[in-house]
């Protein structure tokens, strides 16, 4: 039974981390536009130069 | 009611105005300008990276983001960027775009409600896996410390994520409980915090049923379906709010030197001066000082002849000016105007349709005492019968628990998202909650003409009884002006195949039509009294050349497409249909014998439409109203319920349930059936919950209820409904 010692809090651990991401994305707003970012993978144009403010 | 509370603040756009406008002078003054556009046509990644690249190489854009879902994009820029610039620059890269009243949106940008109940139901749906998990280990025979353990471990997780995830069941059950109510939320918080306690008091004693994983489940469920409720008015408040803000009230502001400056509004006060273009709308009432024009007032009456304007004349906010620019001077703005007093005609009205119970209401009223008497009547039982306090609160507990609503609280919210997701790919937004119910229930529809049934655009019909010489001389005259009669005028006559004659010294009057000379002769097309002709009842334009007698051109209203289907379908589905109109007794006469409607009413007066609305009301009728005008606006805060197109005025919009966002009529009788089947479906998941409700019950009063059970009965019923739901989607 000493298993249990490591995997119940491995497995709280895994869900906590989904579940900080999941919280993270929300904060984002993520979920504004499913449906734009859905197509934007299929842009060539890369964005890794944000635009200086 | 937040949805139906909402015609207040946007009814009239001066008054939605006066706070947008001070926010705006406010953040110009310390910040750049924040611009939205709404962009109807995109659809796709290349849509989405043309756009941004167009409107980022604009001078002066700091950042432009386009939300495909929403089709618009936001724009943050420096002061001085308006929103026309990039509008033409959008329209020369083939992209149609409309500014869009930045404020009137931020209502939805930030949909906080939203993303609090979304994180919530992470929270809860993250515990309930976890505390599953440990559960099923219970259930498949985890004994003595082991089970004890588990209970304790779930207990650590159910524990901070119900104070967390359940505070919206917590907050609205304690608000019901401080004014002495009763209401869903109630007997939920009761069995979550019931469940919590005895849980922890069994997992302190070693007990062996702990009820943690039907705590978090139920609320996690629960949470599912306020969300789904949520989301569905969201969508249809965005796209409501979308409509007002795309009429960014502004008006051109004439000062004392001539000058002219574009003004929002809100900004204008009585005794200003205001030019009115052709095509424009009256922002405010007031009184013509100088030109002279025609004014379209349908809007308004429902009378599509329109009126002849000169210097001297009122005008009230919401006539279009036809013809030749105008000069108004205000003489009530805003709250004062017109326009404003309709608005709160419909607001009283409004107050008396909130009476409508909603199925889900009338469950709860039945619904909330039984389960506390239930549950009440299980622990007294027990109590009497063994003396034993904590068997009494186990068994009350899981009573409690197993009648859980959350079948109930599914219910009605995964059928009106199934149903609203389905109308609104058919055009139709529905704006209030109840508005499917009682949509079911209409048996009588009455319609209004102008811009309803009829798409506002006029149509000749005797082209055929003019000669060619006079047709040709008609067309090149109408050509010569913008006037929609001449308009409609000349696009049947090329239609036709008619050449234009040559015509000299063309000159439009305004308010009055176009002359010139042919041959040497002169030449008119134009009104009844210009022209020499004589009243008709019908909407002419008048022809004369030379001396000789005018021959009329007479117009119809050209027939809104799929009006006809619309009518006949809903007659063949066993509905009355009335047809009330504030125009002439010809004019509706035609149209209702076009249609096949028996029964019409012209020279409808609003109170006349409203009254007799509720006449039908009171001998038990449910009225559907569908009309555009501010003339309906009354009447359709009368009625049952009611649905008004797009293109109608913001006050009606405002004033109905529904709006059709497409020009076709024809989704209507379908939006009447599929309310119908949604009415239906929501009717048979309250079966399906009491049935299970029936079966569960007895278990657990008994006493043979286990958690594994609760958890079974929970989720099948759960599941059951939500699919019942998904039916509605797939049906033809």
């Amino acid at each position: 039974m000493n298993v249990l010692a490591f995997l119940i809090p491995i497995s709280l651990i895994l869900g906590g981390i989904g579940l900080a991401f999941f919280v993270f994305t929300v904060k984002s707003r993520q979920y504004e536009d499913p449906e734009g970012d859905a197509r934007r993978i299929l842009s060539d144009e890369y964005d890794d130069h944000p635009k200086p403010d | 009611m937040t949805v139906a509370m909402r015609p207040q603040i946007s009814a009239c756009p001066a008054c939605a105005a006066a706070p947008a406008a001070e926010a705006l002078a406010e953040r110009e003054a310390v910040k750049d300008a924040d611009l939205a556009l709404s962009l109807p046509t995109i659809h796709c990644a290349a849509c989405i990276s043309t756009v941004e690249k167009v409107l980022n190489a604009a001078p002066g854009i700091r950042q432009a983001r386009v939300n495909l879902t929403q089709k618009r994009a936001q724009i943050v820029a420096d002061a001085g960027v308006t929103a026309d610039q990039l509008i033409a620059l959008l329209a020369d890269a083939g992209y149609e775009a409309h500014e869009l009243d930045a404020t009137a949106l931020r209502a939805t940008q930030t949909d906080r409600a939203g993303r609090d109940l979304l994180m919530r139901m992470a929270v809860a749906g993250f515990a309930m896996m976890n505390v599953m998990l440990l559960s099923i280990a219970v259930w498949s025979g985890a004994e003595g410390p082991t089970r004890d353990m588990f209970h304790w471990i779930s207990a650590a997780i159910a524990l901070p994520v119900i104070a967390f995830s359940a505070q919206p069941f917590f907050g609205n059950a304690w608000r019901a409980l401080r004014v002495g109510k009763l209401n869903m939320d109630v007997p939920i918080s009761l069995a979550i915090g019931l469940a919590v306690v005895t849980s922890l008091w069994e997992t302190s004693l070693s007990g062996e049923h702990a009820y943690f994983d039907a705590a978090v489940a139920l609320t996690f469920f629960l949470l599912t379906g306020r969300y789904l409720d949520h989301r569905t008015r969201a969508i249809a408040r965005s796209a409501a709010e979308e409509l007002a803000a795309l009429e960014v009230p502004r008006a051109r502001r004439v000062w004392p030197d001539g000058s002219e400056t574009e003004v929002p509004v809100a900004e204008l006060s009585v005794g200003d001066l205001i030019r009115v273009r052709p095509g424009g709308r009256m922002p405010v009432d007031g009184e013509i000082t100088s030109g002279t024009s025609e004014l379209d007032r349908s809007l308004l009456t429902g009378e599509t002849l329109p009126i002849y304007a000169e210097p001297g004349q009122a005008v009230s906010a919401g006539e279009v000016n036809l013809t030749g620019p105008l000069t108004i001077r205000a003489t009530a703005v805003g709250r004062d105007s017109s326009l404003h007093r309709m608005a709160d005609l419909v607001a009283v009205a409004e107050s008396g349709r909130s009476r409508y119970t909603s199925l889900a209401d009338k469950a709860a009223k039945l619904y909330a005492p039984g389960v506390h008497i239930l549950s009440a009547l299980a622990f007294i039982g027990w109590y009497l019968a063994t003396f034993d306090p904590r068997t009494a609160v186990n068994i009350a507990a899981a009573v409690l628990i197993i009648t859980c609503p959350c079948a109930l609280g599914l219910a009605v919210p995964a059928v009106t998202t199934a149903a609203s997701g389905r109308l609104f790919r058919r055009g139709l937004l529905i704006k209030d909650a109840t508005a499917l119910e009682r949509l079911a229930e209409v048996d009588t529809v009455v319609f209004d003409k102008t811009g309803t049934l009829t798409a506002g655009t006029p149509e000749p019909i005797n082209l055929d009884s003019l000669t060619t010489e006079q047709l040709s001389v008609a067309l090149a005259l109408a050509e010569g002006s913008s006037h929609p009669l001449s308009v409609a005028l000349a696009g049947a006559a090329r239609a036709k195949g008619v050449e234009p004659a040559i015509l000299d010294a063309v000159s439009e009057v305004p308010g009055y039509g176009t002359e010139a000379l042919w041959n040497g002769q002169p030449v008119r097309l134009g009104r009844t009294g210009w022209t020499g002709g004589t009243e008709l009842d019908l909407t002419a334009s008048w022809l004369r050349i030379g001396d000789a007698a005018p021959s009329a051109v007479t117009f119809t209203d050209q027939l809104r497409p799929g009006a006809a289907e619309a009518v006949a379908e809903l007659k063949a589905d066993g509905t009355r249909i009335l047809l009330m109109s504030g125009d002439t007794e010809g004019a509706v006469a035609q149209l209702a014998q076009k249609l096949g409607i028996d029964n019409w009413q012209a020279n409808c007066l609003p109170e006349d439409k409203a009254e007799r609305i509720a006449s039908l009301s009171e001998t038990g009728a449910k009225v559907l109203m569908v009309g555009d005008g501010l003339n309906d606006t009354a009447a359709l805060a009368a009625a049952h319920v009611s649905i008004s197109p797009a293109s109608a005025l913001d006050a009606a919009r405002a004033a109905s349930d529904i709006v059709l966002l497409g020009t076709d009529l024809s989704p209507l009788p379908e939006a009447v059936r599929t309310a119908r089947a949604a009415t239906k479906r929501i009717r048979q998941n309250f079966r399906i919950a009491t049935w299970y409700n029936i079966i569960a019950v007895p278990l657990a009063v008994a006493g043979l209820a286990t958690p594994l059970i609760a958890a079974l009965a929970m989720s099948a019923s759960s599941i059951t409904v939500s699919l019942n739901a998904l039916r509605l989607r797939s049906q033809p």
